[in-house]
């Protein structure tokens, strides 16, 4: 028997490894420890995510078919004996929950949370390096380009641009008798995604072979990976995996006895957005300041130390090791037309199921948000959900049905994006969004270009004056022209779509920023500026509401509805935050 | 003096390209990277301070100034602004005292607000930095924060005790 717990960063924060080390403590107190970890026949392992983040810690349990017996889910410390005892049933995985995971088709996350990423033989009995080998001994680099045209595999950093093209761009550059580098992006700049995260914790085995195999397709044979900062558990298991494949020898010197050398080393980023764009982040590969630079020359041509360099993202090499094993055609008869294979999403924000989801491409944003996500929590209504984060947009409930692809997605003003999904409810005030989002922009733009540096800083202000009561007429006519500067006046991706935000909601969500403006009311009840505070007939009295407001702005007798002074009110919001009758309410 | 990154100097001083590692591993050993540590690294690499100062302030993780013993870095991604880490900053900054970038007189906590931490379903996130390593703490509340914040100080006083 095999016990295996998931332990992502999320399932950590859960309390995984609590679950993990009474597993251990139960399981060494019975005796029979072979040496190897086990204990009378029953290992204990450790896994990356299996993506249902809001259920974690997830514990599965496998029988000695090696197939798996039971699934538990939110296993905590204090239930870990009734697992090993068998008396846990109230923790095992609902079917509802367990559609969560069958409704996708995972290619990327094939081993996520299945497989030891700590153990390079696991991922071998699951097929790994298989393609490594294929690649190396039997085709040539241009059939593994080919390969890869085949399966129509586009860059999943955020532009989508055809991974094959860069391949052979990077390929036929002339390096001049130097180096050509294969670099991997893991700096996942995207406030709120974590589908790198989960790839180089769970399978980073996958993330290393697709870098091999495509340094070979492009004549590499030195590879970066540049991963941001905020992710030790990913740097770690980035590391073991490295001298685990180094060992193997599938990394290193002549692999698979073909002559070929590849290795890969780790460079942890240090906190800057604008490093996942190229430039800047070959730029910080060199120790510098991580500016963008003006392109072309293009990275294919002068790159890392002005020598070709090819970049990808870290999903899209964990894709690369699929598309050579099972061929372009399997990879590409998932999708659609133009954007083929299968996606991963981060669901999170106002979603019921939070998570990881892999679903083919196409398949349309209600299917993601309801369909798997399990809708909005606590029961609210949807109102929008936001893609491509800081460079893209707001997409309206009314647009469910669109498809998620590169080219439908990009229509509604919003991008697909790396696969951030936040999902925003009636609660979530739209005009606020807008300003979150500068307010990033602002404090991450490099500030080398005008438009972008003071841009982003006068459309914040407008933004923040808006919600503040303060807007006037001629603010949006004023944001959108501001927006279209910006866009125009500058160089990197960063300020081209910081306005983005800004023009999708200002596109679907104009009454609120006219509400906002005119009527000096938050359509959503939250900026705090604009929100009265008002106390219903669910009151009874009970004096907590009085007793915690710091002006004194409450009154009312003992077991009698109270009231709010409003020229008293500071709309701390105390009130409401102290009531546990929900009889305090936001207009 | 800076003996504890020696063996750091010998590996990479040399390296073209590698002065953020080099601050990196000053930051971690120190904790901050003061004027002295910065003047001591441009006198080994040979690049001059005013270009490490250059680099140090253009990344968010490089900090001048001391930091406290344990490290709040709250999250406020997107997914945990739209769950509410404002509210939860707020509550932060009520309890201790310190805005974004501070730290308490006693010099126990410094407070980094951060974007995303990577743990998005759990939002609000925040990942506490201490001696013994972090550890992130998620699905937070207000009084779940304050609690937290109360558990830690405890324990500082009982250790000192
Ligand atoms: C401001 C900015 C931030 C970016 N951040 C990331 C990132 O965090 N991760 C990433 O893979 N790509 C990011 N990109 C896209 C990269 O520049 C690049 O297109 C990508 O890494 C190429 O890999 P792909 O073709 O596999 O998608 C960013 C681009 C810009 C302009
Ligand atoms: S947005 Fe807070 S952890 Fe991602």
């Amino acid at each position: 028997m095999r016990i295996v717990v998931g332990e992502g960063s999320c399932g950590v924060a859960s309390g995984a490894k609590k679950t993990e080390a009474a597993l251990a403590a139960l399981l060494a107190e019975r005796g029979g420890a072979a040496g190897d970890g086990s204990y009378s026949g029953i290992t204990l392992e450790k896994a990356g995510c299996v993506g249902n983040c809001y259920l974690e810690p997830v514990v599965d349990v496998y029988g000695d078919d090696g197939g798996l017996a039971a699934r538990y889910v939110r296993a905590t410390e204090e239930r870990a004996a009734d697992i090993l005892a068998g008396t846990a049933d109230d923790l095992l995985i609902s079917d509802e929950d367990a559609a969560f995971l069958s409704q996708q088709r995972r290619i990327v996350l094939r081993n996520a949370g299945l497989i030891n990423p700590e153990k390079i033989e696991e991922y071998i009995a699951a097929g790994g390096y298989e393609a490594l080998r294929k690649a190396l001994t039997q085709m040539t680099p241009e059939e593994v380009i080919e390969e890869v045209k085949v399966a129509g595999l586009r860059g999943r950093g955020g532009a989508g641009f055809p991974t094959w093209f860069k391949w052979d761009a990077a390929r036929n550059a002339d390096a001049g008798g130097g180096a050509k580098y294969m670099v991997c992006n893991a700096d996942e700049g995207d406030p709120g995604a974590f589908m790198d995260r989960s790839v180089l914790e769970g399978d980073p085995h996958a993330v290393l072979e697709g870098m091999a195999i495509g340094g070979y397709a492009i004549g590499a044979h030195e590879g970066v990976i540049y991963v941001r900062a905020e992710y030790p558990l990913a740097i770690t298991r980035l590391e073991i995996a490295i001298a685990q494949a180094e060992e193997k020898g599938v990394l290193g010197k002549d692999i698979f006895g073909t002559g070929y050398d590849f290795s890969i080393r780790i460079k942890a980023g240090a906190g800057a957005f604008v490093c996942g764009e190229e430039t800047a982040l070959i730029a910080s590969l060199e120790g510098e300041r991580g500016m963008p630079r003006l392109k072309p020359p293009f990275p294919a041509q002068k790159g890392f130390w002005k020598q070709p360099t090819n970049i990808n993202n870290v999903e899209t090499f964990a894709n690369v090791p699929f598309v050579i094993r099972e061929g372009g055609a399997a990879f590409a008869a998932y999708g659609t037309e133009k954007s083929k294979g299968t996606k991963v999403f981060a669901l999170a924000g106002k979603i019921a199921k939070g998570g990881l989801v892999e679903v083919p491409m196409g398949l349309p944003l209600r299917d993601v948000i309801f369909g798997i996500g399990g809708g909005i929590k606590a029961g609210r209504a949807f109102k929008a959900v936001q893609m491509g984060g800081p460079s893209g947009g707001c997409i309206p409930a009314a647009l469910a049905d669109t498809p998620v692809d590169y080219e439908s997605i990009t229509q509604t003003g919003a991008i697909v994006g790396s696969g951030g999904m936040i999902v925003m409810d009636e609660d979530t005030c739209m005009v606020d969004m807008a300003r979150y989002f500068l307010d990033f922009t602002r404090k991450e733009s490099c500030g080398k270009c005008n438009y972008c540096r003071v841009g982003t800083k006068r459309m914040l202000e407008i933004l923040e004056r808006i919600t503040l009561g303060e807007g006037r007429d001629g603010d949006i006519e004023l944001l959108e022209e501001l927006a279209g500067k910006i866009k125009d006046g500058s160089l990197c991706g960063l300020g081209q779509t910081a306005p983005n935000p800004v023009l999708t909601t200002i596109r679907y969500f104009r009454n609120e920023y006219e509400d906002h403006i005119y009527n000096k009311h938050c359509t959503a009840h939250y900026c705090k500026a604009l929100v009265t505070y008002a106390i219903t007939d669910a009151c009874v009295g009970c004096t907590k509401c009085a007793r915690n407001c710091p002006t004194g702005a409450i009154s009312g007798e003992v077991k009698k509805p109270h009231g709010i002074d409003q020229a008293k009110c500071v709309k701390c919001g105390k009130c409401e935050e102290n009531c546990a009758f929900g009889a305090v309410l936001r207009d | 003096m800076f003996s504890e990154i020696e063996p750091v100097m010998e590996k990479y001083a040399g390296v073209p390209g590698s002065l953020i590692t080099i601050l990196q591993k000053t930051q971690d050993a120190y904790g901050y990277l003061s004027e002295d540590a910065i003047a001591y690294i441009a006198k080994r690499t040979g690049v001059p301070a005013s270009k490490i100062y250059g680099v140090a302030t253009f990344y968010t993780q490089f900090r001048l100034k001391p930091v406290g013993r344990y490290i709040l870095m709250l999250c406020k991604g997107t997914a945990c602004h739209v769950n509410g880490a404002a509210g939860i900053e707020e509550a932060v900054t009520e309890h201790l005292g310190i805005a974004d970038g501070e730290t308490t007189a006693d010099g126990l906590f410094t407070l980094d607000v951060v974007a995303c931490l990577g743990c998005c379903s759990l939002a609000p996130v925040m990942m506490v930095k201490g001696p013994d390593g972090e550890e992130t703490y998620g699905s937070l509340t207000k009084a779940k924060v304050r609690s937290l914040l109360d558990e830690i100080a405890a324990r500082e006083t009982e250790a000192a005790s």
